[in-house]
């Protein structure tokens, strides 16, 4: 459905972040991408939304296709209407706008105002407690449902693929597993393709179908979840497990012992 | 009634009709920088513009209803233009260079205006008589009256078009945050262009019954110079603010005028709003309906 050939990011003309993105999202199912704090993650995500531009960055090197067309170097608001969106990290949404509004202020894209109120309606039966909130003003919704009205203001431009960067950011475990479950079923029954970049890595590949890691602007490794959690370097540096599988206590752990593999 | 009561009446009726008038003015600045986040210290100089084309429209035996289209084409081509090739490329920058961009603009006007169109003061004729309109005890010119019904229905209508339209609310949005508006799907671009449009809409408005008033010469760009006690009264990017704000702003001035003038010898209508609009943001820097940033802790 979208896939990234060896892409090349550079800001400012003169910084390289990312170094040769490969991904490939598959139609339908979860791809997560993990990585430590400054690996590239949200670049690669703004890459292929095109809002790069915004922040004077720019594809240098490779190509992002969606579907058959070739979308890098497009700018944003056209990407997103030809079905890809991005929600962004740390939910993001117009702090003065009501509920509701946000929610049109998404479906821009649509072409009359029935399109708009379908979509409001569909966002509204996957995630009710946004309806409760309609015509409350969003800056002052609660954090768990201000990254549900993120990801439902994207819906409204009926994506084929969603970006989705870090949902878990600063929300209680419980509205994780809450956000995750409902991200979970709007795959399976919309037919969507998400793109999931993640620091909780144990929730991103539980969800997901096929994961990659990401270091320095590097894919480091990539493969089916169910292996990628079951890999012991992910499971030291990123779920926090030893070998045994049982957590891993901080004061055991002895960075300088063990390197990680993949670093050559 | 008594007397007193009575010229307290006529001074209030006055000021908020004068008011509201300003008020049309702070519109086109409120627009622009809701949307666009510019502050445009040229607004005055846009009706002062306007003006001259009215009255140039005029000279040339063009009816009242023509020169009033032509008017509001050439403001909307005009900002349109200003915007595309002055401002665009400020998009990004620190906004003291917008700020020093549009007071650029605003001396070219001021010098090229009657250069182009000529310094002397011009007399703009409306269809609307001199007989004074009674409103209870008082009265009012009849241009204060229809200055006053235009600034409402713009304020009707743009209330209208950012609540309930999904244009508005999409403007709206740009102004809240550019990126993500980007990324729902919303040309940012064109929205800017579509601000400065309507800004221009209304100095084009503003300019035909101000001129109308005052009559036209450079002097007319001075109106401009109320709008930022209006807007710092009522909130930089509140349009019911900058309702509000004319409305008080128009209403002390007059009061001002009537009440003290007399003891000091006159000129207190010029300073009073400014003396008002520094009280105000020592105590509610963002007006009385200006969006404050909500702060999670």
């Amino acid at each position: 459905m979208l896939s990234i050939n060896n892409v090349e990011v550079v800001y400012d003309r003169v910084i390289l972040v990312l170094k040769g993105v490969s991904i490939d999202v598959g139609e339908g199912s979860i791809t997560t991408l993990l990585g430590a704090n400054g690996a590239g993650k949200t670049t690669t995500l703004k890459a292929i939304s095109g809002v790069l531009r915004s922040e004077r960055g720019e594809v240098t090197k490779g190509t992002v296709q969606l579907g058959e067309r070739r979308i890098d170097g497009m700018r944003a608001h056209d990407v997103t209407r030809l079905g890809l969106v991005q929600v962004f990290e740390g939910r993001r949404v117009f702090e003065n706008l009501t509920t509701e509004e946000n929610l049109i202020a998404g479906g821009h894209v649509q072409k009359d105002g029935r399109g708009v109120k379908q979509g409001i309606d569909m966002v509204y039966t996957y995630f009710p407690r946004l309806k409760e909130r309609r015509h409350q003003q969003s800056g002052y919704l609660s954090g768990g449902e201000q990254q549900m009205l993120a990801i439902g203001r994207a819906l409204m431009s009926r994506p084929k693929v969603v970006l989705l960067d870090e949902p878990s950011l600063g929300l209680a475990p419980m509205l994780v597993e809450e956000i995750f479950a409902i991200v979970d079923r709007l795959v399976r029954q919309e037919k969507l393709s998400v793109l999931l970049v993640e620091q909780n890595a144990t929730m991103a590949l539980a969800v997901a179908d096929h994961g990659y890691v990401m270091e320095n602007g590097r894919i480091v490794l990539e493969g089916p979840a169910d292996k990628l959690r079951d890999n012991s370097d992910i499971k030291e540096f990123y779920l926090g497990l030893n070998e045994g599988g049982a957590r891993k206590s901080y004061r055991d752990t002895k960075h300088y012992k063990r390197r990680k593999r993949w670093l050559s | 009634m008594s007397e007193d009561l009575e010229f307290a009446f006529a001074l209030v009726l006055s000021g908020a009709s004068i008011g509201l008038m300003y008020s049309l003015i702070a519109l086109g600045f409120v627009l622009v920088y809701k949307a666009t986040d510019a502050i445009n210290f040229a607004q005055g100089e846009f009706v002062m513009l306007a003006g001259l084309i009215v009255v140039t429209a005029l000279g040339f035996e063009a009816p009242l209803i023509a020169a009033v289209v032509v008017v509001v084409l050439a403001m909307i081509g005009f900002s349109f233009g200003l915007e595309k090739v002055v401002l665009r490329p400020l998009l990004g920058r620190p906004v003291v260079a917008v700020i020093m961009a549009t007071i650029g603009v605003a001396a070219v006007l001021r010098g090229w205006g009657p250069l182009i169109f000529g310094i002397e003061t011009r007399n703009l004729p409306l269809p609307i008589g001199d007989e004074p309109i009674a409103i209870g005890p008082a009265s009012l010119p009849p241009i204060q009256v229809v200055g006053a019904a235009v600034a409402l229905l713009f304020f009707v209508v743009f209330n209208w078009f950012f609540k309930k339209s999904r244009m508005g609310v999409a403007m709206r949005a740009v102004a809240d945050n550019q990126q993500v508006a980007q990324a729902m799907g919303i040309n940012v671009e064109r929205y800017f262009a579509l601000a400065w449009a309507m800004a221009g809409i209304v100095s084009a408005l503003g300019g035909v019954v101000w001129g109308s008033m005052l009559g036209v010469d450079v002097q007319l760009a001075l109106v401009g110079l109320k709008v930022f006690p209006v807007v710092i009264l009522g909130g930089l990017d509140s349009i019911g603010g900058a309702l509000v704000g004319g409305l008080i702003i128009g209403i002390v001035e007059s009061l001002a005028a009537g009440y003290l003038d007399p003891y000091v010898g006159g000129g207190t209508k010029d300073f009073a709003p400014y003396v008002l609009m520094i009280l105000v943001l020592m105590v509610r820097p963002y007006g009385i309906f200006g969006r404050r940033q909500i702060e999670r802790v």
